[in-house]
């Protein structure tokens, strides 16, 4: 742990065995001075709003009251949003509490939950398989590699926005894709298409970005490995298996890690290429659509879905970094991990 | 940071007849190229076609026209996007300045100093950056509602300030971490004080690695949606924002090639600007994830 506060004639060990001495170790209030500011601006700009969204979530939307017909501030709500939410249970005009009407927003929670993982679990499969297979290309040497490097982030850098507003061009109906494919499919209208409109898009989009993070791994595999095992006989597949997978494995949890994280906050990408809708209207409606749905019509109800979607996601990185064991919160003091030990 | 650059390349065995190793690589960067760049290409190709052939399928540019780029620009039909451009420009420039004013004295203390509770500071560096935006939008929306905020520059920026400012700690952090020590303390020896020897020997080592996060945190603050299509207001909106909500001259015709003439204009700058500084990017992003 870099917690300690190591005697400053201690010197430390850097990874080279060398000696690393940190020319300004014991001075914490030094370091507390220069941290001071982001941390000022995190409490302020996330610290915050979170407090108050969990705050806001257990009061009731002001509104008319159905019982008086009066006006009314709200008041203390308890868990009522957040039951509104997971068990859709909506209050009707007359005060009954009931199960949401279809077209609710309450009603649509459990499926957008069920999209937005859905997406989240198609998109980031895809991008690992082929972002693990460009950056094997990537790797190799050939002519131009800089240039493959360069296109590759051309994808990254469009912003998310004008990507939809280009996906929902070439997904129009006289659109290249339906021209190319001789059909005539509504692509951003009907429920699978739309679906599978923005995966396509998200593909497109994401898999340099995973591309390149591989690929960053995979060049901390030293070179002598391979032709160790081509000297003992190993075929390409094999030495794919057995040393560039369990190597690159690390840098590859945290990419998913990151493009999970990522995806299960999607809201650009749906938002303006189908607008939430497809089929039923709402097929491709993600937790944060419904979110910001939901801001228009009442902000209480708002906070306690936008802390459900919060806390959602928490579970998913905090499972997801127990079960791969990717290492993101990496200590800048530990010895850089070699790539074989 | 220099992990990408300095990645032995594989060698090739060449022994007479078909190497189908080449083959195979070549091929898959031709797939490669061809995946990142057709969508991109086509949207060029569509921004400088005449709006009667806006569905024209020739692979190259039929019926050139610069029409397209005026519509973008024509503010009779209710777009203003040379405003949102500027409007892009000046919350980028002002995230980018204040992320990386308070983001380089962290990332310094984190990459040079020893003190108590480091790996709880990073842990939430990283945590804010794996932040869902979805979750702070709602108090923020409530907030500046109560304060007459929403609209103005800096309900658009300090959200901004949240998604930069993770990105750039981590990417100083291994850039300062990777910086020799021998120069900072030889500077120190030479009777500098540790301000000095900042100012003096660290700042000026540090300016590419400053240069590469300013680019990283405006395309950042460039790309942002979410939070601005609801805080802003017409005046202040982005061109992400102003892009989604292009109107035609007619309502409910989309104006694909006025629609796709403003994507080029947004997205060509950051294009040149990626190509360019392919190199320092590429490591920029990976420092800023994957640090080992």
């Amino acid at each position: 742990m870099a917690g300690i506060d190591l005697d400053p004639a201690t010197p430390e060990l850097a990874p080279t065995g060398k000696k690393r001495k940190y020319i300004n170790s014991g001075h914490g209030k030094r370091a507390a001075l220069l941290i001071a500011p982001t941390v000022v601006v995190l409490a302020i700009v996330i610290g915050y709003p979170i407090v108050s969204a969990v705050v806001l979530s257990l009061k009731k939307d002001s509104g008319l009251d159905p019982s008086t017909g009066m006006f009314v501030q709200g008041g203390f709500a308890g868990v009522d949003n957040y039951v509104h939410w997971l068990f859709q249970r909506c209050t009707s005009a007359d005060g009954q509490a009931g199960a949401c009407p279809p077209g609710n927003l309450g009603a649509q929670f459990w499926q957008s939950t069920g999209i937005t993982f859905f997406f989240a679990a198609v998109t980031v499969s895809l991008e690992t398989a082929f972002g693990l297979w460009m950056a094997v290309i990537m790797n190799r040497s050939f002519v131009g590699r800089g240039l493959l490097r360069a296109a590759v982030l051309v994808p990254w850098a469009i912003p998310t926005a004008v990507t939809a507003k280009l996906w929902y061009f070439i997904f129009a109906y006289n659109g290249i894709a339906n021209k190319l494919l001789h059909t005539h499919i509504l692509w951003t209208g009907d429920e699978w298409p739309a679906r599978f409109a923005i995966i396509l898009a998200d593909v497109w989009k994401t898999t340099p970005f995973m591309a390149l993070l591989i690929l960053a791994g995979l060049q901390m595999i030293p070179t002598d490995v391979y032709e160790a095992a081509k000297v003992d006989g190993a075929s390409a597949w094999q030495r794919f298996t057995s040393i560039t997978m369990p190597l690159v494995k690390p840098a590859l949890m945290v990419a998913v890690l990151f493009r999970v994280l990522d995806a299960l906050r999607m809201y650009d990408l749906p938002a303006i290429l189908t607008g939430g809708g497809g089929g039923s209207g709402n097929a491709t409606t993600t937790l944060s659509i419904l979110v910001v749905d939901q801001i228009k019509q009442g902000f209480n109800s708002a906070s306690a879905l936008s802390t459900i979607t919060f806390v959602l996601i928490f579970l998913v990185a905090f499972l997801l970094v127990k079960v791969t064991g990717a290492s993101v919160v990496d200590n800048p003091d530990q010895p850089k991990k070699e790539a074989l030990q | 940071m220099s992990v990408l650059e300095t990645g032995a390349p594989r060698r090739f065995e060449r022994r007479g007849g078909i190497d189908w190793q080449s083959v195979r690589t070549y091929g898959g960067v031709v797939v490669i190229v061809v995946w990142c760049l057709a969508p991109f290409y086509w949207m060029m190709v569509t921004a400088f076609r005449d709006v009667g052939y806006t569905f024209d399928t020739a692979l190259w540019p039929t019926h050139v026209t610069l029409d397209n780029f005026a519509t973008a620009f024509d503010t009779s039909m209710g777009n203003h996007f040379a405003r949102a451009l500027g409007n892009s420009f000046f919350i980028g420039a002002c995230t980018t300045v204040i992320g990386l004013l308070v983001g380089t004295f962290t990332a310094y203390a984190l990459a040079r100093m020893q003190f108590r509770f480091k790996s709880i500071v990073l842990g939430v560096v990283l945590g804010a950056s794996m932040f869902p935006g979805v979750a702070i939008v709602t108090p923020l929306f409530q907030l500046f509602t109560e304060i007459h905020w929403m609209g103005t520059y800096q309900a658009l920026i300090i959200p901004n300030i949240s998604f930069v400012l993770p990105l750039t700690v981590y990417t100083l952090t291994s850039f300062f971490r990777d910086m020799p020590w021998e120069l900072e303390e030889s500077a120190r020896m030479d009777g500098c004080t540790p301000g000095q020897a900042f100012r003096k020997v660290i700042l000026p080592l540090a300016t590419p690695a400053l240069f590469t996060t300013a680019i990283l945190a405006f395309i950042a603050s460039w790309n942002e949606f979410l939070i601005s299509s609801l805080l802003s207001s017409d005046k202040t909106q982005p061109v992400t924002v102003a892009i989604a909500q292009f109107a035609g001259a007619q309502p409910h015709q989309e104006p694909y090639t006025a629609v796709m003439a403003a994507g080029t204009i947004v997205t060509v700058p950051l294009v040149v600007l990626v190509l360019v500084f392919q190199r320092r990017i590429v490591s920029g992003l990976t420092a800023g994830s994957l640090k080992g």
